[in-house]
């Protein structure tokens, strides 16, 4: 499997997604913003980090950025996307995932190992949760609080497109689980066509023994089906 | 142009001062020099009041690379891996702006850091404040606390935590102390000392503003009503442009062109040039019409005074400029060659064609004044005698009363808002002993941690500036780490004050005692004296900011414990010093009497022996015994864990409100499995090392014989409240 990281000014997690996908035997590119043709990819991600230095909005110019292009063709075409964190802001400024990110509920940033409930295994990303769909991993952002009407909320209900809820370690989703105000607890939702994954928390910062979790593996895993 | 006395004043300069300025030049400075000369012998830049007192600390062994005299300080940690770091203060800056001030610490930190090369790897910082009901208080502790989540998070650097205090005496002057810590290949540090004639000065990064001017001087000065008026002088950050700056900075780093770095902090374009000058015993030419300028018709004087950030000054290599140039561009930074090394050692000035200044650099750094400051010795305070009520406290009550205080309190609400997970490799997390980072793609790394004590520190300077020291020896030996060098942030008053004076000389005495007998070497660090408001100095806070190295990750320990029916072991002897402890502080309102004192062998040979012990895997979790003494070590292993305890004392020497809430020095918590005890006891008793049973572990509740019994979750509930509380939007 190939995949293509791109990397904006002001990406910080660039370096720990490569990490991830090389341990688990998946070969990756590093492509620059300023690039503007993708080497050949069966994926691509979208680092964390404050691309551009979140100025104006979050992910905002990086979803006009020059590689976003090809990144939106690849994704039309059914390659797949994932976007951690930042990445996940710039899908729906680049308007390939529906929904926003708002600030925090509580205004603050907020760096903590959250349970999170996985709700889809039928798609490249999240087949191997199928034997554990609670899992534990970092979050890290002041803007994760999913926002979307009414009508896109029962969409993605309904079309089984949220892909992570907040929950607590008995899996219960509830107002006390939910870190960041986000709309029905989402932590992550896909495209129609389940090729693009958002989602605000880590896997990459849960890859081995040493760190607070191993959850994360399993997308990885996954995606290598 | 004349200089008036008012503006020799202004320029924070006294007048015998200018006296020796004039004598060392020949004739009166210009304003633009009287600038310089104010920018590079104020405290802060020159040390004067301090140099005398720092030349007689440890600072080598046989892991320290590069001692103090540079960005930051290196130690060797072996394969070739080298740990570059150091600590710095912030404080005036902070807290005239809060957000801004505590952000570019960190920026400046980092700078430090990346500027010899390493990529930085964590970020750790001591604040302190006043007293939590001070109005001023709140909106500061929000303010520092965004800034140093707002800069590092940016930056994607993992936060190892550190300490946040509250103490009336910080009311009006608060302390924002932070740390940066790179790892860089040994083979590949880079240094601030300029090499050969006519190679290129060259500017990088951020354009040159009007903000920050006279930052340096400004914090060389006590604070008075007016000090909102200080304002301009805060710099302002902008964390995405230093993270381009930092990869910049590591792409060319991996060539040869560049023959000396030093970032722009503390008095930016002219101290920078002068410290590469002097170093490298040349001079330097600069033709001010070349700096990238943020604003139009800035002047020589506030071009070189300004200290906006994210920039750098480079000496690159003569025909390698192109090559550069080509990477500070494609990372959208400012790429400029300002002048030229010469043979002059002079730092000659030009603007618009003309020389405007013209100074020996020698006037800047090696004719600094150095003054020898009278002192006079704090006297060790008495031991209260008659103190007998503090016996029939009740101990819950009083663990309760301390655990839910603003200093003991967990700071979770703090620790939540910076990134730590960042890199991949921070296996403890901040809110431990010592937070431990992983040497990228190894199977070794540093534990980190940063301690202070200034109620130790005021009672009596020099027991307190060694308990410092042990304290954070004691926190790295905690997780399993062979302690190696420590970087200090030395905080105290106006040093013109002769008790202030005092405290600092012999808080360096305790230091420089501790770090001898430990072998544990300062290798960076800095002073910040002027803490002080309308004649009101802080209490002395000497900060310590220590490093570790676990050669084998599997023998790292924490303190959280890990099952139930095992036992726990008190290490070192508990003789019930009470004084200045959190007992008599939070509950029962003395502030009196000495700090524990302590026992240099002693506090060597229980650290060494249970690394011992960590490396034969005989310990399961590992706590200091600090403020608090053993019920709050305990409790705080048993919230962290979620496993309880039940309570057993062997000591009959002692009431057991003495037993548990003393503070005496050099102990540790440790937990064992029952069928490692005799391998334990055996070792200890080998190496005379004295211990007693405190506790067994059981489920989820804090027993004490028929006195008490308490659920962990009501313990955490009363731990976690008072920040959330405090801080809760209405």
């Amino acid at each position: 499997m190939n995949s293509s990281v791109i990397v904006f000014p002001g990406s910080n997690c660039d370096r720990d997604i490569a990490v991830a996908l090389e341990k688990f035997k998946i070969k990756n590119k590093m492509v620059w913003h300023n690039e503007t043709n993708l080497p050949k990819s069966d994926l691509v991600v979208l680092p964390g980090g404050f691309s551009y230095g979140d100025y104006l909005r979050t992910g905002c110019i990086a979803g006009k950025s020059k590689i976003i292009n090809d990144v939106i063709k690849h994704a039309k075409k059914g390659g797949l996307l994932l976007g951690i964190c930042n990445g996940f802001q710039i899908l729906t400024e680049a308007s390939l995932l529906p929904g926003i990110l708002l600030r925090n509920k509580k205004l603050k940033f907020i760096s903590k190992d959250v349970f999170i409930k996985v709700l889809n295994f039928k798609n490249s990303f999240c087949s191997n949760y199928k034997d554990k769909n609670i899992i534990k991993i970092p979050i890290a952002h002041n803007e994760g609080n999913f926002f979307a009407n009414n009508n896109l909320l029962d969409r993605l209900e309904d079309k089984n497109l949220i892909a992570f809820k907040y929950c607590d370690i008995k899996g219960d989703i509830n107002e006390l689980s939910n870190p960041n105000g986000s709309s029905k607890n989402i932590a992550g939702i896909f495209n129609e066509n389940k090729n693009i994954l958002g989602m605000m928390p880590h896997p990459e910062r849960s890859i081995d023994p040493f760190l607070s979790s191993e959850d994360g593996s399993l997308i990885f895993k996954s995606l290598l089906k | 142009m004349l200089i008036s006395k008012d503006l020799i004043k202004k320029h924070g300069l006294k007048t015998d001062e200018f006296s020796k300025i004039v004598k060392l030049i020949g004739r009166e400075p210009n304003l633009l020099e009287l600038g310089i000369f104010s920018a590079m012998w104020n405290e802060h830049c020159s040390y004067k009041s301090s140099k005398k007192y720092l030349k007689k600390l440890p600072t080598k062994n046989k892991s320290v690379i590069q001692g103090p005299g540079e960005n930051a300080g290196v130690i060797d940690i072996g394969d070739n891996d080298a740990i570059i770091f150091k600590i710095e203060s912030h404080n005036h800056p902070s807290f005239i702006e809060p957000y801004q001030g505590a952000a570019t610490g960190v920026g400046g930190i980092l700078r430090d850091v990346f500027t010899m090369g390493a990529r930085p790897i964590a970020t750790l910082n001591s604040i302190h404040f006043g007293s939590p009901e001070h109005p001023k208080t709140k909106n500061l502790l929000n303010g520092v606390v965004s800034g140093i989540g707002g800069y590092g998070n940016c930056m994607g650097i993992p936060n190892a935590g550190g300490e946040v205090k509250f103490n009336s005496c910080f009311n009006e002057n608060n302390l924002v102390n932070a740390m940066a810590v790179g790892h860089v290949n040994k083979n590949k540090i880079f240094y601030s000392k300029a090499k050969g004639v006519n190679q290129l000065v060259v500017y990088v990064g951020s354009k040159t503003g009007r903000d920050g001017i006279h930052g340096a001087s400004m914090a060389s000065a006590e604070f008075d009503e007016n000090s909102e008026d200080k304002k301009p002088t805060v710099q302002v950050g902008d964390p995405f442009t230093e993270k381009l700056l930092l990869e910049a900075c590591l792409e060319l780093m991996k060539g040869d062109s560049i023959i000396s770095i030093q970032d722009m902090g503390a008095a930016g374009l002219t101290s920078s040039s002068v410290e590469m000058a002097s170093k490298g015993n040349l001079g330097i030419e600069i033709d001010l019409d070349k700096v990238p300028c943020r604003e139009e018709q800035m002047t020589p004087y506030e071009m070189m005074l300004s200290e906006s950030q994210e920039r750098m000054l480079i000496i690159i290599k003569n025909g390698d400029e192109k090559n550069a140039e080509k990477i500070f561009k494609k990372w959208d930074l400012d790429f400029s060659i300002i002048g030229k090394t010469t043979n002059t050692k002079n730092l000659d000035l030009y603007f618009h064609g003309s020389k405007v200044a013209n100074l020996p650099i020698t006037s800047l750094s090696t004719d600094v004044p150095i003054y020898d400051r009278k002192w006079k010795k704090t006297p060790l305070p008495k031991k209260e005698k008659n103190l007998v009520n503090y016996k029939k406290l009740k101990i819950l009550d009083s663990l309760k009363k301390i655990l839910s205080s603003p200093n003991n309190s967990s700071k979770e609400w703090v620790w939540e808002q910076y990134d730590n997970t960042v890199m991949g490799d921070t296996v403890q997390k901040n809110g431990g002993d010592a937070s431990v980072i992983r040497i990228h793609g190894k199977n070794k790394g540093i534990a980190l941690t940063v301690d202070s004590s200034s109620h130790y520190c005021f009672a009596y300077p020099q027991f307190g500036g060694m308990q410092v020291v042990c304290e954070a020896w004691r926190n790295l030996v905690s997780v399993g780490a062979r302690p190696l060098a420590i970087t200090n942030c030395l905080n105290f008053g106006n040093p013109e004050k002769e008790i202030v004076m005092g405290q600092f000389v012999e808080c360096l005495n305790g230091i420089s005692d501790a770090c001898t007998y430990l072998d544990f070497p300062i290798v960076s660090g800095n002073v910040s004296f002027y803490n002080e408001t309308n004649n009101k100095s802080i209490e002395p806070t000497p900060t310590i900011g220590g490093v570790g190295v676990i050669l084998n990750l599997n023998n790292m320990v924490s303190q959280s414990l890990k099952s139930i029916n095992s036992l726990v072991l008190v290490i070192g002897k508990t003789n019930g010093h009470m004084h200045q402890s959190e007992l008599f502080r939070e509950v029962c309102n003395i502030n009196s009497g000495p700090p524990p004192e302590i026992n240099l062998f002693n506090e060597k040979n229980n650290g060494l022996i249970l690394l011992k012990l960590i490396e034969k895997k005989l310990i399961k979790a590992a706590h200091d015994v600090s403020s608090g003494g053993i019920i709050l070590a305990l409790t705080e292993m048993c919230l962290l864990g979620d496993i309880g305890a039940k309570i057993k004392i062997n000591s009959n020497n002692l009431s057991n409100i003495e037993y548990l809430f003393a503070e005496d020095q050099s102990r540790y918590l440790v937990e064992i499995d029952e069928k490692d005890q005799k391998a334990t006891f055996n070792i200890l008793k080998e190496n005379d090392i004295f211990y007693e049973m405190i506790a067994e572990t059981k489920k989820e509740s804090l027993d004490f014989d028929k006195e008490f019994s308490i659920n962990l979750k009501d313990l955490k509930k009363i731990n976690t409240d008072w920040f959330t509380k405090y801080n809760e939007i209405k």
